[in-house]
């Protein structure tokens, strides 16, 4: 791979994190995290969705005229996540159910917009390819992340495994209270560790 | 003639951050003692475990997250600590405590930016907290021992605000001496308004504390739950009742009071008091907790960077436009 690819693919993890960074894609982020696994799901869902958009929204960037080019877009989306929907509801229906609505409204999730608009349309398909994803797995690890810290505080397992059980419950992490402390904390701690590497590249 | 010019302030008096946190602890006590006669030593324990946790945690923020060499301890934790512990019921586990210190000191002060900087009062945050992540233990409450015993008296029972809301104002069956005194259920340093009482006066002698919050917060309670009584008296209660029980007297003289979350001028406390008054009659009456004390105090403590800019008063000499 080369640099510039490794550099597209890479950036969505913690320089360019969608969730802690970007802050994009707020509304899965603080709903659907009640658990690592949800949160894993709801990743990789939109990950599917923003890979597959990528690729056909680069294809396309030539032919799509400007002015109409954010309805285009939401159609194309709009089919790739109908998909994904479908496939969920067919092969992994207790997650689909318990994801319920956040699954539609990937539609209007501003991450795959954002890459659409702010990349795709702009790139050529190798490097949309990359950057959705990228940005994907950055997200979904984000989601896993919260998921599991929520999860763990909240009723004591990680991936429905129990790690201490009832006993320490702190309820309010699953609630949506919850959602915004862990959020709000994990995010203190990517700006730290990005005012980190700053500190180390002036020093250099 | 010689004339010293200089920048403001030009006002100065001896007082530091610490003495002013050690009068608040001073009127602290008596109620603290109450709470070891009504609900037994473990009460009185708790609240020492939250000064001393809370000092150390401050400390330990201060000096290995926040890497301030020159910080000397100033009591403030420890008050956030004791206030704490008064506002759980009296047999919270001491892990729980802990775990309400922890989100006090270190969300909802520090994460803001420490001392002065807070918008909301740590010691509430970390009640509101504890509310709702451990409901059960949250809301059990004792019936009082009257002994200055080693444990509480093992036998639950309501407070008299949820009698209220659950059986109605006849069901109440704690007199207006009781109230006053404190043999009532409750949370660890709220039931004695006398012992409050005492500790408050001693405050606003040393001029520690302005009158306007709890003057504003418990006449608005007054006058609103006054005209509720003429509207229905078995549902509503008598408007005495409303200021005697719960938590109004520990929210009113020492909660609201707080100098960082409460507003600065006068006419702002006022705002301040009549609508954290009103909040807390409509989480009593309507909403589905109890006792509405704490989250009104939180939900106007959001209010006062508002009310400061819209009370801020005339600079001498410019003129109104």
């Amino acid at each position: 791979m080369s640099n510039r690819s490794w550099k597209e693919f890479s950036k969505g993890f913690i320089v360019e994190n969608p969730t802690f960074v970007q802050a994009l894609g707020m509304c899965p982020t603080l709903a659907t995290t009640t658990s690592a696994k949800n949160g894993f799901g709801m990743g990789l869902a939109a990950t599917a969705v923003l890979v597959m958009s990528n690729i056909v929204i680069s294809l396309l960037r030539k032919t799509v005229p400007e002015k109409i080019r954010i309805p285009i877009f939401i159609t194309i989306i709009a089919s790739f996540v109908t998909i994904v929907d479908l496939l969920m509801h067919a092969y992994v229906y207790d997650l689909w159910k318990t994801l319920g609505l956040f699954i539609p409204l990937i539609v209007v999730n501003c991450i795959i917009m954002g890459r659409a608009e702010a990349f795709a349309s702009k790139n050529n398909v190798w490097y949309s390819f990359l950057d959705g994803l990228g940005m994907g797995l950055g997200f979904t690890a984000s989601l896993t992340l919260l998921g599991a810290v929520r999860e763990l505080l909240g009723s004591g397992t990680l991936f429905d495994i129990t790690i201490w059980g009832k006993a320490f419950n702190v309820f309010i992490m699953i609630l949506p209270p919850g959602a915004y402390l862990t959020l709000g904390l994990l995010a203190a701690f990517f700006a730290f560790i990005g005012m980190k590497r700053k500190e180390r590249g002036n020093n250099k | 003639m010689k004339l010293i010019t200089g920048n403001a302030p030009h006002l100065r008096n001896n007082d530091t951050t610490a003495k002013v946190m050690i009068d608040v602890i001073i009127a602290l006590i008596p109620a603290l003692i109450g709470a070891w006669y009504f609900f037994g030593f473990y009460a009185f324990f708790l609240a020492i475990l939250g000064a001393i946790f809370g000092e150390l945690f401050e400390l330990f923020i201060m000096k290995y997250l926040r890497k301030d060499k020159s910080f000397v301890p100033n009591g403030s934790a420890a008050v956030t600590g004791i206030l704490l512990a008064m506002n759980v019921s009296p047999a919270t586990p001491w892990w729980i405590m802990i775990i309400g210190l922890i989100f006090a000191l270190g969300v909802a002060k520090h994460a803001f930016g420490g001392l002065g900087m807070n918008i909301f009062n740590p010691a509430l945050a970390g009640r509101a907290f504890l509310l709702v992540s451990f409901p059960v233990t949250m809301t059990t409450w004792y019936r009082p021992a009257l002994s200055f015993s080693k444990w509480i008296d093992v036998q639950t029972t309501a407070t008299p605000l949820a009698i209220l809301k659950e059986k109605g104002f006849s069901q109440i069956d704690v007199s207006y001496a009781d109230l006053f005194f404190g043999n009532r259920a409750g949370s660890i340093g709220e039931t004695s308004v006398l012992l409050l009482l005492i500790g408050f006066i001693y405050l606003v002698i040393r001029g520690r504390i302005k009158l306007m919050i709890p003057i504003s917060y418990i006449g608005t309670v007054f006058l609103l739950s006054s005209i509720f009584y003429f509207i229905n008296p078995e549902r509503f209660g008598t408007p005495l009742f409303h200021i005697l029980s719960g938590g109004l007297m520990l929210g009113a003289l020492f909660m609201a009071t707080d100098m960082v979350t409460s507003p600065m001028t006068p006419k702002g406390q006022a705002i301040f008091g009549i609508g954290a008054g009103i909040m807390t009659l409509l989480i009593r009456y309507f909403a589905g907790y109890p006792e509405g004390v704490s989250l009104s105090i939180l939900l106007m403590n959001g209010f006062v960077p508002l009310i400061d800019r819209y009370t801020q008063p005339r600079i001498f000499g410019e003129v109104k436009s």
